[in-house]
């Protein structure tokens, strides 16, 4: 993906701002197992995750949610070759984790949801389109490896 | 049929009575303009569309986003009964504007967006999840008279 310089500078502000990764944003894989409820099947050891509230109050999910963002913002540190940088990430959640690739694209609506709602108007079109085709190259990078 | 909750369906309604249809409208056919390119294809004679500021700010986007988004209106009042509720609508898309259903997905996607930068105290993840789920099953109503 050839991301242009005014998209990078877009997108990376957005996740790299003044609190690195502000906890709104952190916990938006949270919303994901609210919102699409099947994908807690991947999460069965965490706990309870029996309604909303239990889910974005869950210890593990916070943990994991935290893990999953930052390694999203690494990744977006080589924003020209995300196949390269999510290479391994591709293989372990084909070859381990067995995710349906669609998950990554659920993941992405979230998260850009989740800046809108945290950002609010900041949130303009153009920085919606740049995010919106980071996190297709994320899920697409995601899905590279799959065989 | 889908089936929602009462919680799902008071969620969906209450967020509904605070939206303006005229202004969210406008917004979230502009942005699906700006956002997902293609899109464009279908408003020829909308006039200017070249640029972000142009799309936004186009009169005749802003009046069909209204229109749009008041039929998605029929879809909160008639939530029990969606498939019946589209299906002209979706004959229409079908055999005379010629969309590919995906569109609707994209288009409920921006809904959601423009909801979640428009109320973020009513944007709560059960909101959210409510929203994504009326959103999915309207864009699977409008395809459902395909063929």
């Amino acid at each position: 993906m050839d991301a242009g310089q005014v998209e990078k500078a877009q997108s990376l502000g957005l996740l790299t701002g003044t609190d690195s990764l502000c906890p709104a944003v952190l916990f938006s894989p949270l919303r994901l197992l609210v919102v699409y409820p099947w994908t807690q099947r991947f999460f069965q050891s965490f706990g309870d995750l029996s309604s909303a509230d239990a889910i974005m109050g869950n210890s593990k999910v916070k943990a994991h949610g935290k893990k999953v963002l930052n390694s999203f913002s690494d990744g977006l540190k080589n924003i020209d070759d995300l196949k390269g940088a999510f290479a391994k990430l591709s293989e372990l959640h084909c070859d381990k984790l067995h995710v349906d690739p669609e998950n990554f694209r659920l993941l992405g609506n979230v998260l850009v949801c989740v800046l809108a709602h945290h950002f609010g108007h900041e949130f303009n079109p153009q920085v919606q389109a740049a995010f919106q085709k980071v996190v297709a190259g994320v899920a697409n990078a995601l899905a590279h490896k799959y065989h | 049929m889908v089936h929602f909750t009462a919680e799902e369906k008071a969620a969906v309604v209450s967020l509904w009575a605070k939206v303006n249809v005229e202004l969210v409208g406008g917004e979230v056919l502009g942005r699906l303009l700006v956002v997902y390119p293609w899109t464009q294809r279908f408003f020829d004679n909308f006039g200017n569309l070249s640029s972000e500021s142009a799309i936004m700010g186009n009169p005749k986007v802003k009046a069909h986003g209204k229109k749009v988004l008041t039929s998605f209106g029929n879809a909160v009042k008639h939530m029990d009964d969606l498939k019946d509720t589209f299906a002209e609508l979706s004959e229409l898309h079908c055999d005379k504007m010629h969309v590919d259903p995906e569109n609707f997905k994209l288009l409920g996607n921006m809904i959601l967006i423009v909801l979640a930068t428009h109320f973020s105290k009513e944007f709560t993840p059960q909101v959210q999840a409510a929203w994504q789920k009326l959103t999915t099953a309207v864009a699977n109503a409008l395809a459902h008279r395909y063929h």
